[in-house]
């Protein structure tokens, strides 16, 4: 594998790789990378000036403006309905998928996991504009539903990565036993594999729910008239000027998605 | 994550939990032939199609002219000559994508091995850290990163103390950086899976049977954690490859990768079924994509899963 | 409290009635639009309040909210804004079968293109009851004459905005040929194929009568200028905001956006090129298939009232097609020769061009040509 010979070169201590060098400089490097321009954006969330990149004093004031627009609470209202509807329908639709998956033929199973797996290869521009041409083509008029629509699918191949790979790791036992003991598929299904499945399927759940909040491009295309999402509205004031009102809604989104993050940690610690 | 590599050598110890019947899927495949299939074929027909004369939407009348104007222009003199703006457009698109990838890369590798060898607590948090910008939109992420290299932004404030100019805003470094920042997580969380599973002792032993550093590095070490950069890479490079935020916000509206041309196709400039043209050779562009990488990984014994 | 805003609302609704009534026994020159809504201008017919939403789809940042709010005060509709970027984005929306917007702000040709495609209903804007209080010269708009489609809101001029204070090289532009030929760093153009195509067409000697021409050669010129012409910026939004963080600093701007840029930063100049420039008209219009016809025409007919138009004028720095609203509009821009216009600028002034089919196709031509080579 590695070389045996005996070496010539004059070695130094023994290689340490928690200490290889350049390694924890980089790492830092990218930590701070990472979190420098989110750490702005909460910062001159604080910010009283109007003018964005000029420090004036501390106030809250934006958060307070942020509360009280109307056009925001309705944004979000939107994205709420939204993320919850396509995420449970996603879900229920990825267990199903995995469910039905393991039995399936070759053939059969090449079809669906390329439908399953576009949007994740697809760009979404594209998926975003032929579903425009879906909803015209069908008469579904642009708002909610197609919306709705719209996250589920994208948001399907996010439930299901879970889900799958929690299927993979589970035990056979509890089938067998539960099978001999002559329990029927349908039992099966709600005794043993739904809860064995439930750490994953609420893991999957969530990132449906995350990607389905923080939807842009397919948004854009296909909200209509008053179905505009938090993530379509924040785009517009950033267009337009930006006062530090989109810092405090994005910190406040920020909080938002710690929140969920740290809620599926817990949850996949607790169950495990 | 959206695409896992694993070794194929990796025992086989499936059990087959449930006696779940096929038809399970029947629904969700249904679905997604409908939101996901149809959508697309639609761009391929629409690609066929003639733009009517008020723009918007599509003229039932066959025609292959979309493919023929993304290399020829009719100019106005009406002569026609090689065009080569949308070629350009790809390339524009490939080769942003293609830096992104490789410096996410160069960063990652060493970004996962460092957390990788932190003791267990250290190492939960650290993934956590960079786990986080995952869950918060893109969007978001984009924009901090355009607050922090605006002119009049710290960097450039920075700077200004020492009468250096800084103004990459609106440039297409400022769209490539932008990209390296969002999809930066998306190249260290693969590599670092892979990374975790590796067990250190085989370098540090092969140390001490006379290998130099940098052997250790490309024989032990690289090989371990290719599945993951595999992985990686296709999680960078096929969504940079598409990407519309970065361009339009960091690029000056214009529009120089293909997604912001598509994009401008449906909105303002009213051209669907070129639009449409330039989609359907973004997914043959992806689709090759994906099959190199499957390719590459198949030849080194790993097994690439996409889902 | 819901009764109490009640109240209010309707006494609000009788003082607008008895307003409107004066003003038509004022005016008596404003029956002039004929026996087809003679109706519904019995100011008794109209109705002031309402209920329920009204989905306004705007350009950005170009309403004041806080109008909006005490709209919804007074007549009791919530407003649902969204906001666009171009008349082109619009049309392009309306026709992908974005039915739902109640109001739309279309500008000039655009209406007169639009009511061409059949996509305005004709509301008979000139019998609401501050149809009278629409400007003379705005009244007989070629592009809807008489106002049945639609009621005027602000009006402008596009020129050139130029920061001499963070880049002296603009403060000797004079010209649209100086302006795309100038080179400079921190250049911001428009998103908007009228405008930046009309400009190069006037920048290459084309006359402000012929800028609807159908002469290839012409248009061909105008693109070899634009060769040339590599913005750092191509975005119509947010333009005011980019020349105040000092990030733009010669922009093609409307001139309210580069008044509300003066405010912010005194060093902007507001240029009026030597080859003329365009005067343009927005508008408020009611779209085919609105689902909240009567909220649509209250907001109209709230929004022609001199104290909302000159709030509009005060919050966006246009000045609008309302008489009377002067009396509501701040001083500064009033003095503000970038919104009112220098007796020696106004012969460069001219409408923007509502063309042919055929030219339409040639400004879009030209301008994704150029929008694609950037």
């Amino acid at each position: 594998m590695s070389s045996t010979k005996t070496p010539s070169t004059k070695r130094g201590k023994l290689v340490n790789l928690r200490n290889f060098p350049g390694f924890t400089s980089t790492s830092w490097f990218v930590m701070f990378f990472l979190y420098i321009p989110l750490v702005y954006v909460v910062i001159y969330s604080f910010n009283s000036s109007r003018i964005g990149s000029i420090w004036k004093s501390f106030s809250v004031k934006w958060y307070g403006k942020v509360i009280e627009n109307t056009d925001i609470q309705r944004a979000l209202k939107n994205s709420l309905q939204v993320g919850f509807a396509a995420t449970i329908l996603s879900t229920v639709l990825a267990v199903m998928a995995a469910l039905g998956l393991l039995r399936m033929q070759r053939a059969g199973k090449a079809v669906a996991m390329a439908l399953i797996g576009a949007p994740l290869i697809i760009a979404e521009i594209v998926l975003a504009v032929g579903t425009l041409g879906l909803f015209i083509a069908v008469g579904v008029p642009l708002g909610k539903v197609g919306l709705i629509v719209a996250h589920t699918a994208f948001c399907i191949p996010f439930a299901l990565l879970p889900i799958r790979a929690r299927l993979s790791q589970l035990d056979m036992a509890p089938f067998e036993a539960a099978s001999d003991l002559g329990a029927n598929e349908r039992q099966i299904l709600r005794r043993i594999t739904l809860p064995l499945l439930s750490p994953a399927i609420i893991a999957g759940a969530l990132l449906a729910f995350a990607i389905s909040i923080d939807d842009f491009i397919t948004s854009f295309f296909v909200a209509g008239p008053g179905s505009t999402t938090l993530p379509v509205y924040i785009f517009g004031m950033i267009r337009s000027t930006v006062t530090p009102e989109v810092n405090a809604i994005s910190t406040l989104l920020l909080l938002f998605s710690g929140g969920v993050l740290l809620g599926s940690y817990l949850i996949q610690r607790k169950r495990r | 994550m959206t695409a896992v590599t694993t070794p194929t050598k990796k025992p086989v110890t499936r059990a087959r939990p449930g006696q779940s019947s096929p038809k399970l899927a029947y629904l969700p495949i249904i679905f997604l032939a409908f939101a996901i299939g149809i959508p697309l074929l639609i761009i391929v027909v629409y690609s066929f199609l003639e733009k009517p004369s008020q723009g918007t939407g599509v003229k039932w009348v066959f025609t292959t002219e979309n493919y023929r104007a993304l290399f020829i222009q009719e100019k106005l003199d009406g002569t026609t000559a090689f065009d080569t703006r949308y070629i350009k457009v790809l390339w524009t698109s490939f080769y942003y994508s293609l830096i992104t990838t490789v410096v996410t890369l160069v960063f990652s590798v060493p970004v996962a091995m460092w957390i990788a060898t932190r003791e267990a607590r250290k190492r939960t948090l650290l993934v956590a850290l960079v786990t986080l910008p995952f869950w918060i939109s893109i969007l978001i992420r984009t924009y901090g990163m355009r607050q922090i290299i605006a002119d009049e932004g710290p960097i450039g404030k920075f700077l200004g103390l020492f009468d250096i100019s800084w103004s990459i805003l609106y440039s297409p470094p400022a769209t490539i950086l932008g990209l390296i920042y969002v999809f930066l997580p998306f190249m260290i969380l693969p590599i670092y899976a892979s990374a975790e599973r590796f067990d250190f002792r085989l370098a540090e032993a092969a140390y001490d049977l006379g290998a130099k550093r940098m052997t250790v590095v490309r024989r032990i070490i690289l090989p371990s954690i290719r599945p993951g950069v595999i992985s990686g890479v296709a999680l960078v490079f096929i969504p940079a490859l598409g990407s519309f935020l970065q361009s339009d916000m960091l690029g000056g509206g214009k529009t120089n990768m293909v997604a912001n041309v598509i994009a401008n196709n449906f909105g303002q400039a009213r051209n669907w079924p070129f639009g449409s043209a330039l989609a359907v050779l973004l997914i043959i562009l992806t689709l090759l994509f994906v099959l190199i990488i499957q390719g590459i990984a198949q030849r080194r014994g790993d097994k690439v899963e996409l889902v | 409290m819901a009764s109490n805003k009640r109240r209010r609302a309707s006494y609000v609704a009788a003082l607008a009635a008895a307003g409107a009534l004066l003003l038509s026994a004022c005016g008596g020159e404003s029956t002039a639009g004929g026996g087809a809504g003679e109706e519904t201008a019995a100011a008794g017919a109209f109705p002031t309040s309402g209920s329920g939403e009204v989905h306004v789809y705007n350009w950005t940042d170009y309403i004041d909210t806080d109008e909006l709010k005490r709209f919804t005060e007074e007549t009791g509709i919530e407003v649902i804004l969204d906001t666009y970027d171009s008349n082109e984005t619009l049309l392009a929306k309306l026709q992908a079968g974005a039915t739902g917007y109640d109001v739309i702000v279309p500008s000039d040709y655009m209406v007169a293109q639009m009511i061409e495609l059949g996509l305005l209903q004709d509301i008979g804007v000139s019998t609401f009851p501050n149809g009278a209080n629409i400007k003379d010269n705005l009244m007989d708009a070629y592009w809807d004459p008489g106002r049945n489609y639609s009621a005027p809101w602000m009006y402008g001029s596009t020129g050139i905005a130029c920061n001499a204070t963070a880049e002296p090289g603009c403060a000797n532009i004079t010209s649209w040929k100086e302006y795309f030929t100038a080179g400079l760093p921190k250049m911001d153009s428009l998103k908007d194929q009228v405008e930046v195509v009309s400009a190069a067409l006037r920048a290459t000697g084309v006359a402000a009568d012929d800028l609807c021409t159908t002469d290839k050669a012409k248009y061909l010129a105008a693109q070899e200028l634009l060769n040339g012409f590599k913005p750092a910026v191509i975005e119509s939004d947010g333009g005011i905001e980019r020349v105040v963080a000092g990030t733009s600093n010669v922009r093609h701007a409307w001139n309210g956006s580069t008044h509300r840029m003066k405010v912010e930063v005194p060093g902007v100049e507001y240029i009026y090129p030597s080859e003329g420039l365009n005067l343009w008209a927005d508008n408020l219009a009611v779209p085919v298939g609105a689902p909240n016809l009567d909220n649509a025409k209250i907001f109209i007919n709230w929004m022609m009232d001199p104290k909302a138009a000159g709030k509009q004028s005060n919050f966006s720095g246009y000045d609008n097609g309302i008489k009377g609203s002067d009396e509501f509009m701040d001083e500064a821009l009033k003095t503000d020769p970038a919104v009112v216009v220098p007796a020696d600028k106004v012969a460069l002034l001219s409408s923007t061009p509502n063309c042919s089919e055929d030219a339409r196709a040639l400004y879009t031509e030209v301008f994704t040509s150029w929008q694609d080579s950037q």
